[in-house]
């Protein structure tokens, strides 16, 4: 029944067509000055898509004979890929304008880039992954190197580039072995090749390989080194990107590789993960401490937060799942907040990203410093804000799993981490007050945003939006 | 009624809301109806507060006015308050108004400081109330969000040093306290209070990394809740943000963190160390008790040769937190009623202190004690009152401080006679420094020019005190306001508490056969 499995991944064949008809469009009717609506257009075609995917295609069931898997797991990250991507274009199209930046070609790579990431989610067979991942990587690389003439976006870009190109390397030589060792691409035939949970060596070679390449896309330690660079230096829009949508993408493919294909022997990953996870907490909250760039200090918190949602998977059951899924949920909300702050920080129209020029905003700009503490102490997992419970539940789900060990090391972790989030209330708080405030003429998309980001941090305390419990259906899905 | 406690749990936090929402500008008149605002809201808190304190019924020991409701990640929202934890409702929201006419004066950010409190008030009435091992967590870890903004925003010139330092030891407490909480809610599958309060946590012994742990899984649980009580207590030797914190905090801001925050820590000794890890406290309780007697003696001793009158009342807190912990560790109905008398009395009392600080630090602006001496030629409404909370800091029979003073030590000579004999000379050198702070700043010739002009207490300044010295003389004279309330609780606590280690000491005889 091939027009049913077209159905079911009518969202990504939509976006995809949309894509190269901007394109052909976008050089049809000259260029930048229908970037803005193409913009829109994609925006609203994602959040339209995010409805048609939370709504439902159907049952859940494999697509393409398994090639492709559209259950509630990959439902559910696909909708937070969606919305995430649309809000950042969204916020982004002020700070590209004035940067004369918002060429037509921005847009339609964030599209190219989210088929990749909704295909990556979606994936039941390693080609597919592989697919997946490289339609986003190559989007993403050109995004990170957006600013042709800027010789730190160009470095970005090319950073990015080769780094990338050795863990996509990686993976496909750790796919390669898999498939030798099992005979099969597909996970599910991965899975019945393993007897008693044993892996066979060249399956855990393997398995080793492709968790090395995905841990490169989370940005975890110690395959981390590009992510403060390529913050930095990509143009913020792109950081922001950067910082959402593609680290759902590539956590979600990791647990869907790990149960999926490795369900079957969970001790054998769950030891790298939780290994992965420790380092990233502790290397992200240290790296941080003594940033000056609030961009690079976001890359090292977006590490230490990817240590922490790690600390899910490594649980290694569906509690592990819904932890790292509802964990996913709220970095991205945290970071759409924080991010529209940052795009919108700038200082005699030009815009700057020292964390000391946020000095004494609360004087300034009372609303937006207000927003950005609640953001900043739900970031550092304060209770009651809602990243509080984000890390409790995946600290729930590693004791759980009897990693006490790991618990103790991501609550030491986060009080490390406490500090720097502490030290952006400082300037925006504690100071005496002086002259040259920032600009105040946030635009309003990204108010709305960054607002909404921080209203939400204190309204989830209530019922979390019910998204514990979409996410504890979608674990399921995965978790048989 | 049914929501009691919410209700007053979460008044203030309306209150606060309204202000952040309506009220604009920060002209004056914005800024008095601020504190107006404020004000009515804690005094209408307290009011409401004593309906409840006429309706507990001291006879039953479980809880009452107990609430409950669903809500996320299978954990509940319960409330309700029993024998221990009702009286230190009331003095959370007896203390509050006092603690917003302290502020009177203030006029930078008046609103948002009028905000900080009231948030700080509803999470602190959080602490005591909630039944739910999460809540809990909840309310006592977000209290630090506005004690961070009011020492940091509004305290002194080292704020950001001291708050800093607030923030991450009490942060780094917590934390540890909230993976035993995890634990504890995976091996009982429940976070509810009065259930895990007969949950029997494995005590038997435990390898870990090859080491032997006496008490098993209960010794891990324990060393973390006291990992963060300790700190907020605080104990010696992790008392050290306490003196930094409560200098550089305005005087409001003082008041309530000796007169409340610290006293989180000692009842969530009682709420859950002492009744949930029995075996673990019982083979803590010399370790606790030698700590105690520690912090008694040094504490005082430090507080001696303190020269800002602030930081001798911050030590002379530490001593008096000792009490507590001594009280508490002894684990004997004397020493929880004498540790629970202690905190309350100490809550008017040490508050009384630094209100009274405030009243000469308004005038001077400063807290070098050096720079004062002689004010009762100037102020002697200010130098009687002061001379009755300095008595009552020493523990003058006929004043609430001798109450608990008395009764912890004759728990803990039951005890360990030892460390009450070590404790005891703390008792001197409270007396010592406190009689001496006193001489310092009051008698004495009034040689300093400065000095000659100054006010006595005003009409506001004497409201303030005037319901403290009420208490602490009423507590004193008749303490069994107190220990009528507090008793069948305290008797409840300790007949589980002995009951369990007896059990314990069956099924250890049991295993060794």
């Amino acid at each position: 029944m091939t027009s049913l499995d077209l159905t079911l991944a009518l969202p990504e064949i939509l976006l995809a067509i949309f894509a190269m008809a901007a394109l052909l469009g976008g050089v049809w009717f000259g260029q930048d000055r229908v970037a803005p609506m193409i913009l829109w257009l994609t925006a609203g075609l994602m959040v339209l898509l995010a409805i048609v995917v939370g709504v439902g295609t159907g049952d859940p069931r494999p697509v393409f004979g398994g090639l492709m898997v559209d259950d509630y797991f990959s439902r559910f990250a696909r909708i937070l890929i969606l919305l995430s991507a649309a809000a950042v274009l969204l916020m982004g199209q002020g700070y590209m304008l004035r940067q004369n930046l918002l060429r037509f070609e921005y847009p339609i790579l964030v599209a190219l880039a989210t088929v990749g990431m909704m295909v990556m989610v979606s994936s039941g067979d390693l080609i597919t992954l592989y697919l997946g991942l490289e339609l986003q990587s190559l989007a993403l690389y050109v995004m990170a190197a957006f600013r042709r003439d800027s010789a730190r976006s160009t470095e970005a870009g090319l950073k990015y580039f080769v780094l990338g190109a050795l863990a996509s390397g990686l993976l496909l030589y750790g796919a390669s072995l898999v498939y030798g060792f099992a005979g099969t691409t597909r996970f599910e035939g991965i899975a019945s090749t393993m007897q008693d949970g044993q892996l066979s060596l060249g399956l855990l070679m393997g398995l080793a390989f492709m968790l090395a390449g995905l841990a490169f896309k989370v940005s975890a330690v110690p395959f981390h080194m590009w992510t403060p660079d390529v913050y930095q230096g990509a143009p913020t829009p792109v950081t922001a990107f950067f910082a959402t949508a593609p680290k759902v993408a590539a956590m979600a493919l990791l647990a869907r590789l790990v149960h999926d294909a490795f369900g079957g022997a969970p001790g054998d990953w769950a030891q790298i993960l939780a290994f992965l996870a420790a380092a990233s907490m502790f290397v992200g909250a240290i790296g941080a401490l003594m940033q000056t760039d609030i961009k690079r200090l976001m890359a090292y918190s977006s590490i230490s937060h990817m240590g922490f949602a790690l600390v899910g998977l490594a649980a290694g059951n569906a509690a592990g799942v819904q932890a790292m899924l509802l964990y996913m949920a709220i970095y991205v909300a945290m970071n759409i907040g924080v991010f529209a702050f940052i795009l919108s920080m700038s200082r005699e129209g030009r815009p700057v990203v020292q964390i000391s020029d946020l000095h004494m905003l609360s004087r300034s700009q009372p609303a937006a410093a207000l927003a950005m503490l609640i953001l900043m102490f739900s970031l550092a997992g304060v209770p009651p804000l809602v990243g509080f419970w984000a890390k409790f539940s995946v600290l729930a789900a590693a004791v759980g799993a009897g990693l006490i060990w790991l618990a103790v090391a991501g609550v030491l972790a986060s009080v490390i981490g406490a500090f720097y989030y502490l030290r952006i209330v400082y300037y925006m708080y504690f100071g005496e007050a002086r002259d040259e405030a920032l600009d105040n003429d946030m635009g309003v998309v990204e108010r709305v945003l960054l607002m909404g980001a921080a209203a939400a941090m204190v309204l989830g305390v209530l019922n979390l939006f019910g998204v514990d419990g979409a996410a504890a259906i979608a674990a399921q899905a995965l978790v048989r | 009624m049914l929501n009691l406690l919410s209700i007053i749990t979460f008044t203030p936090a309306v209150a606060a809301l309204i202000l952040a929402v309506f009220l604009r500008g920060d002209d004056e008149a914005a800024q008095r109806n601020a504190k107006w605002l404020a004000l009515v809201a804690t005094s209408a808190t307290f009011l409401i507060s004593l309906i409840l304190l006429f309706g507990f019924d001291a006879h039953d020991t479980g809880f009452q006015f107990v609430e409950e409701r669903e809500w996320i990640l299978g954990l509940n929202y319960k409330l309700g308050v029993d024998g221990i934890s009702i009286l230190f409702v009331m003095l959370t929201t007896f203390l509050m108004p006092i603690t917003i006419g302290a502020c009177w004066n203030v006029t930078h950010r008046v609103k948002e400081y009028m905000i900080a409190f009231l948030l700080l008030e509803t999470l602190m009435i959080g602490v005591f109330v909630a039944l739910d091992l999460v809540l809990f967590y909840l309310f006592f870890e977000a209290g630090l969000i506005p004690m961070f903004l009011i020492i940091g925003i509004w305290g002194g010139k080292e704020r950001i040093y001291a708050t800093f330092k607030f923030f991450l030891y009490t942060f780094f407490g917590s934390v540890l306290m909230l993976v035993a909480m995890i634990a504890m809610f995976m091996d009982a599958g429940t976070t509810d209070i009065p259930t895990l309060l007969t949950h029997e946590f494995s005590a038997g012994p435990l390898n870990l990394l090859g080491w032997q742990i006496m008490g098993g899984m209960q010794t891990l649980l324990w060393l973390a809740f006291f990992a963060s009580f300790a700190v907020k207590m605080p104990m010696w030797p992790v008392h050290t943000w306490l003196p930094d914190a409560h200098v550089q905090a305005p005087t409001a801001g003082s008041v309530i963190l000796a007169a409340v925050l610290l006293k989180m820590g000692g009842y969530g000794f009682l709420r859950f160390s002492l009744p949930m890890f029995p075996v673990a406290s019982d083979i803590f309780a010399p370790f606790v008790l030698w700590l105690s007697a520690i912090a008694i003696v040094y504490a005082s001793l430090v507080a001696l040769v303190q020269e800002d009158m602030k930081k001798l009342v911050a030590y002379s807190s530490v001593a008096h937190m000792g009490f507590v912990t001594m009280g508490i560790f002894a684990a004997t109905q004397q020493g929880l009623d004498g540790a629970i008398f202690q905190m309350i009395s100490h809550g008017f009392i040490s508050g009384a202190l630094f209100l009274a600080v405030g009243v000469i630090y308004d005038r001077m602006h400063t807290r070098e004690i050096s720079a004062y001496g002689g004010l009762v030629n100037r102020m002697p409404v200010y130098a009687l009152v002061f001379m009755l909370f300095t008595l009552a800091n020493v523990g003058l029979p006929g004043t609430s401080g001798f109450v608990g003073e008395f009764l912890t030590f004759m728990a803990v000579f039951q005890v360990n006679t030892w460390v009450a004999l070590v404790a005891a000379t703390g008792v001197v050198f409270s007396a010592g420094y406190a009689l001496w702070l006193y001489r310092r700043v009051v008698f004495g010739p009034m040689i300093k020019d400065s000095l000659k002009g100054l006010a006595d207490m005003d009409r506001r300044e004497r409201a303030l005190f005037a319901p403290l010295v009420v208490m602490v003389v009423l507590l004193g004279v008749y303490p069994a306001l107190v220990i009528d309330l507090i008793g069948p609780s305290v008797a409840a606590l300790v007949s589980h508490y002995d009951a369990a280690l007896a059990a314990h000491e069956a099924a250890g005889g049991l295993a060794r056969n």
